[in-house]
């Protein structure tokens, strides 16, 4: 009996087996996630200098043993200063809502579909979802260069239907911004409102028919109250990677589509200025995690009714 | 019976080539509770649901109180269910979950309101007003989704299950509950259930389903006493089921020929079926009588050893293997107390009335 108490503590003190299945992946977050993050903090209050790397250093060790530190703020005040980076702020939160609005609008009709099609039918639909992975993004949004070209194929069924005569400006448009983002982004809408729907009490839907509640009220009171934390999941892994996207913009989009992402990548590698870029992804950065814990706790209030 | 409320003419639905539920007619009075008893895939539900419109049926007819309501949908059907899982909505309080059919109604706030409060009365639920379904027992569950059913006040009350998730105590005090409530509000009920002792204790008249077909309708008494089949015989209670010719078959009395019992057992009123004809005899275990020495009747009486006992408290269930090697089950009643029951391996005499064993021919 002693021996197991003490068996029992020792057990206790020692991490146990899930610790560690907990600890590799965030031993891999550390490596590779906060230490950059720190690293790019560091330089976003660095002072630019013609150098390599282009920035002077914010901890110096002086010769009479003093450790300086050295925080130049002038970079977020030139970041907040600039219209420019405010206006690309805007522009990028509008481009993405309005781009996870309509993965929305075309996302859940599709998860219902999945969710409520014959058991054989639907794993072959969800594939349909996902195969797109199987190729490299940056190829599929060049893919969409071709489609959307002076001479690709939409102008010319459009051409050869008659409805214009001339090939309509496409490309390096608002619009080929949102076909981009819209089609990329679709299966992460996708994946968790189908989960939610899948979930979904048939016996729930009908029991609202059975009250005297017809299709539409259905939907409206029972389905989608009850899918809403698929729909919160759905736009957020839609909006946050569309608010700093940068490659659709960059081949999609005109010279005047401003997005985030192509500015701090302009920053980065045009201006050499790194730490006016670090210190717009510093701001994008806690902008995004502000976004996320704000929906977060309205998920967590609406996860309150389920068990 | 009265005049017939709901009337289900030929009804009849197919899946493909599976046919759930065939030609089944059905006339059920107002006020009636009446269950469709069967096992599972009998073609019940599918009945049942066909009554609530979430199925369309392949063929036939269902008016209700005089109105075609075959091709009517869910929400316009004076039909309200109660669900097996009890389907009530998550994301509304208790409160809202009863309020949702009025609401679809257009009534006004302050009628709902108090339609609510009355029937939450009603099922004893004042004081759960606002608690969510996950904050409540599986018998308060019950009640909510009673309530949200009844509120309405439907012209028929489907209930699936209506007891089916609930413990064995909780069912017990609950089966009165509902037969006062249907009594109090004068709703008609179908209830589909499995379970026999359930329609027993709650239906005016039960139907026996299998395979999409109503094989018998009546009382509980009816089906007990009077099953029409073997399969009625066997899926009400428990039964001693022998086959057997019939030798005589006069007005006042017949005989059947029992192989098997090693006996002819002899019947006190005539069975008017083809003479030589093979039939099935069945004696329910309740039925038989059991004494240590021979018992001075001359018919329907057999010997034999016990070959196990079970004691139940209310009644003791012995199993009696016959000469023939027939065993057959009897139960008495333990009517005192320190009663001398048999013992394993005792030799008894097993004997039965005229009047009790039923003939079936299907």
């Amino acid at each position: 009996m002693h021996g197991l108490l003490s068996n029992r503590r020792l057990q206790r003190l020692l991490p146990s087996g899930s610790w560690y299945v907990i600890a590799a992946p965030y031993l891999w977050l550390l490596l590779f996630f906060l230490i950059p993050f720190l690293i790019v903090l560091k330089i976003s209050f660095a002072n630019i200098v013609l150098a390599m790397p282009p920035v002077e250093p914010v901890f110096v060790w002086t010769q009479d043993q003093i450790l300086q530190i050295r925080l130049h703020f002038s970079n977020f005040a030139f970041v907040f200063g600039d219209d420019l980076y405010i206006e690309a702020f805007l522009n990028s939160i509008k481009v993405a809502g309005i781009s996870t609005l309509l993965a929305l609008l075309l996302g859940y009709p599709m998860a219902y579909g999945i969710a409520r099609a014959p058991n054989g039918w639907r794993n072959v639909l969800f594939l349909l979802v996902v195969l797109p992975f199987f190729t490299s993004f940056l190829l599929r949004v060049y893919a969409w260069l071709g489609l959307l070209g002076r001479n690709g194929p939409i102008n010319g069924v459009l051409m050869h239907l008659g409805l214009i005569h001339e090939p309509l400006q496409l490309l390096q448009t608002d619009f080929a911004v949102y076909i981009g983002m819209v089609y990329s982004y679709l299966p992460f809408m996708i994946l968790p409102l189908y989960s939610a729907i899948e979930k979904l009490d048939l016996n729930l839907l009908e029991a609202a028919a059975d009250l005297g509640c017809r299709p539409a009220r259905v939907f409206m009171k029972v389905t989608l109250p009850l899918t809403k934390q698929g729909i919160f999941a759905g736009c957020l892994l839609v909006f946050i990677p569309a608010v700093g996207e940068y490659v659709i913009p960059a081949l999609l989009g005109g010279p005047d589509t401003l997005m985030i992402g192509r500015v701090v990548w302009d920053e980065f590698f045009g201006n050499r200025d790194w730490p006016v870029a670090s210190a717009l992804a510093i701001v994008l950065l806690v902008l995004l995690s502000g976004l996320v814990l704000l929906l977060q706790r309205v998920q967590a209030r609406g996860e309150a009714i389920h068990e | 019976m009265s005049e017939a409320y709901i009337r289900i003419e030929q009804l009849t639905k197919r899946f493909g080539e599976f046919v759930a539920v065939r030609q089944v007619s059905l006339e059920i009075a107002k006020g009636e509770v009446f269950c469709l008893l069967g096992g599972s895939g009998c073609g019940k539900t599918t009945l049942l649901r066909m009554l609530a419109g979430f199925e369309e049926p392949s063929e036939g007819r269902v008016t209700i109180d005089g109105v075609d309501v075959t091709h009517v949908p869910p929400y316009e059907r004076p039909v309200n269910m109660m669900f097996q899982s009890y389907a009530l909505f998550p994301h509304m309080t208790v409160e809202q979950n009863v309020a949702f059919g009025l609401r679809q109604d257009g009534l006004r706030r302050a009628a709902i309101s108090s339609q609510v409060r009355d029937m939450l009365a009603l099922v004893q639920l004042e004081g759960y007003e606002k608690r969510k379904p996950h904050q409540l027992s599986g018998g308060q569950r019950q009640r909510v989704a009673l309530a949200r059913a009844l509120v309405k006040r439907p012209k028929l009350l489907l209930l699936d299950e209506p007891l089916g998730a609930l413990d064995k105590k909780l069912r017990e005090h609950t089966q009165f509950e509902l037969i006062k409530l249907q009594e109090q509000l004068g709703v008609t009920f179908v209830i589909v259930t499995h379970d026999q002792e359930e329609a027993m204790t709650l239906a005016t008249r039960i139907g026996v389903m299998r395979a999409g077909e109503i094989l018998q309708v009546g009382t509980p008494a009816d089906i007990y006493e009077f099953p029409n089949s073997r399969f009625v015989a066997d899926f009400i209670g428990s039964v001693n089921m022998m086959a057997g010719r019939l030798t005589v078959d006069e007005a006042d009395h017949a005989r059947i020929d029992c192989p098997e019992l090693g006996v002819s057992v002899y019947i006190d009123h005539g069975v008017s079926g083809p003479p030589d004809s093979s039939v099935s005899v069945a004696i329910r275990p309740e039925k038989i009588q059991m004494s240590a020495a021979k018992p001075a009747q001359p018919d329907n009486v057999v010997n034999g050893v016990i070959s196990g006992v079970a004691y139940l408290g209310g009644a003791t269930r012995y199993l009696v293997r016959l000469p023939t090697g027939l065993q057959l089950k009897v139960t008495a009643p333990n009517t005192h107390r320190h009663e001398e029951n048999f013992q394993q391996d005792e030799s008894v005499w097993l004997y039965w009335d005229g009047s009790a064993p039923v003939v079936v021919t299907r």
